[in-house]
């Protein structure tokens, strides 16, 4: 585990100027390294998707970025209300957003299962101070 | 394949090594070093950005001399439908035809009756394409980009040639049949709005050999052309024939008007376009079914080789293509050329990734680390002084040995300004006798 590249973002909560630059950041940090580009399609997706959720739901957080030559981890960690029922979270179409934040477009009820399906290892953990993600993307 | 050509070029003469150019790359792949800037081979997609920036004409387009018809015995012009709205008061595109005749061409086969081929073979090819949005083949600038930055895009475009290539191919053929002579003989030369042609000329795509003999640029011929269609009695025996549509395709949004696809997104000028692919790649836009990006402003006609205004050569245009006769989409001409294969690829399009910073993953991680710290030192002001077009593209060529810290006038400053006060600070120890 000697070589690792780490990386990490504050993510400001209602920051929907900034929506997607911490992703993009990611993007191009693997496409640099030179990482297979289906795979950093797939870790830009889901790190969008988080980085999103961040913005929408919490009052704020980091997103943090490990790449080793065995996987890439995605962790983020937010101050905030939590989410108050995981399982009809992970369900496509289920969303809590509010009604503003659907017009900007966003809202759809996909993030949670996008970062699911994108991802090899996926676990949430969540409670009234916050939400805690990891995500596994393994490199083969 | 590593002597790859590139139509944009320098005239190290003329460059004054100022900063426009490095700025508006959309591939940073310029620097200015020494005081003259330097075009990153395997950067370049020939998209001639530089060409529009430069305020001392030292960004170039290769193109072809016009005395290259003579190699030829038969020579056909291949006029880019933009070159249509180039000139002032002109009366119908069957002017152009024939002024290109009296420059010395034996055909003129329109580049916009190709146009017409491949809408007809987007049709029946859109449905075919699993992976959607289809992107359009026709800009070789935005396929050299999606070569270069978007690999996960190439399986998207339309393998299909462009309306040019087919041009050349068809026209060759149809001259050859018509005239009883061999294919060799024919030299096809495209009038063409951009480098990226040019480029695509020589390096061609979803094809080894380009049909397509020469190219000269629609600002080279435009003083020699304007003399003929200034020409009293001007004859039209054989006009143009292309449709309303295949005209159209030099305006950003033609094609997919002229292929009749409603669910499209037309969107031009470079930036715009690297925007959307970023969307298309992280699989926002699943539901579009044809994305059309062009290089430059208002499409074709915006290309850095043309004379007149893009706003303005397009509303013309468009003026001109109210008097067209073939209204079009007639497919029935096409499909010929759509069922013998003219208009598909050859070859699949291959990736040319030039992002990463390393060959192997453990250096690139190391290399990357050492270029964000070095980022984090720099001003982060973008300034460009440094000749290189962002601090972070500057801490990226530093660590890859091309620039050292010290190129940034900032910190050259900082440094300058803290040797001054370690000498002041040196001066007044030897006044107080201290050393």
């Amino acid at each position: 585990m000697s070589d690792v590249f780490k990386e990490s973002f504050e993510i400001e909560a209602g920051d929907f100027a900034s929506a997607g630059e911490a992703s993009a950041k990611i993007k191009s940090i693997l496409r640099m390294i030179g990482i297979d580009p289906a795979l950093t399609r797939r870790v830009t997706i889901a790190s969008y998707e988080a980085e999103l959720n961040m913005i929408i739901h919490s009052q704020g957080g980091v997103m943090s970025v490990e790449i080793s030559t065995e996987a890439i981890a995605l962790f983020c960690e937010d101050t905030g209300p939590g989410i108050a029922d995981i399982d009809m979270a992970m369900q496509e179409g289920y969303s809590t957003a509010s009604s503003d934040v659907r017009m900007m477009g966003f809202g759809a009820g996909m993030g949670l299962p996008n970062m699911k399906k994108n991802s090899d290892e996926f676990s949430i953990h969540s409670d009234t101070n916050g939400t805690r993600l990891n995500m596994r993307f393994n490199m083969n | 394949m590593n002597t790859y050509f590139h139509s944009v070029r320098l005239d190290r003469d003329k460059c004054k090594g100022c900063t426009n150019c490095i700025k508006h790359c959309p591939t940073e792949a310029i620097r200015v070093r020494g005081g003259k800037a330097q075009i990153i081979a395997e950067r370049c997609i020939d998209c001639g950005e530089c060409i529009r920036v430069c305020p001392y004409h030292a960004k170039i387009a290769y193109t072809d001399p016009f005395s290259d018809i003579g190699r030829f015995k038969y020579k056909i012009a291949l006029p880019a439908p933009s070159l249509y709205g180039q000139f002032k008061n002109l009366s119908s595109i069957d002017r152009v035809v024939m002024g290109l005749k009296l420059m010395g061409f034996d055909d003129v086969y329109e580049v916009a009756r190709g146009a017409d081929i491949v809408s007809c073979a987007i049709q029946e090819k859109i449905q075919e394409k699993k992976n959607l949005p289809v992107i359009s083949s026709a800009c070789p600038a935005i396929v050299r980009l999606i070569q270069v930055r978007f690999p996960n895009l190439i399986d998207n475009i339309v393998d299909l040639l462009s309306p040019m290539e087919v041009a050349a191919s068809v026209a060759k053929r149809e001259y050859a049949k018509k005239h009883g002579v061999s294919q060799n003989d024919i030299g096809t030369f495209f009038i063409t709005p951009c480098p990226a042609k040019m480029t695509s000329i020589k390096n061609p795509y979803g094809i080894e050999k380009s049909s397509v003999d020469g190219a000269f640029s629609v600002i080279d011929i435009y003083g020699l052309l304007a003399g003929q269609l200034k020409k009293p009695g001007i004859v039209t025996a054989e006009g143009a024939t292309a449709s309303v549509y295949g005209v159209g395709w030099a305006n950003s949004g033609g094609e997919a008007a002229a292929a009749g696809i409603t669910n499209s997104l037309a969107v031009d000028g470079i930036g715009n376009v690297i925007k959307v692919l970023e969307e298309i790649e992280n699989l926002k836009l699943t539901d579009l079914q044809y994305f059309e990006g062009l290089a430059c402003p208002g499409g074709c006609v915006g290309g850095p080789l043309t004379f007149e205004n893009p706003y303005v050569a397009r509303t013309r245009i468009k003026a001109l293509s109210a008097k067209i006769q073939n209204p079009g989409p007639s497919c029935d001409y096409a499909q010929t050329y759509i069922d013998d294969g003219t208009v598909d690829f050859r070859q699949p399009i291959k990736a040319r990734p030039v992002m990463k910073i390393d060959a192997d993953m453990v250096t690139a991680m190391k290399k990357l680390e050492a270029i964000e710290e070095i980022a984090k030192r720099l001003p982060g002001l973008d300034c460009g002084s440094c000749g290189s077009p962002s601090c972070h593209a500057m801490a990226e060529d530093i660590v890859l040995g091309d620039a050292k810290e010290m190129d940034c006038v900032f910190k050259l400053r900082d440094k300058v300004t803290s040797l001054a006060e370690q000498m002041v600070e040196l001066t007044g120890k030897d006044k107080r006798g201290d050393i």
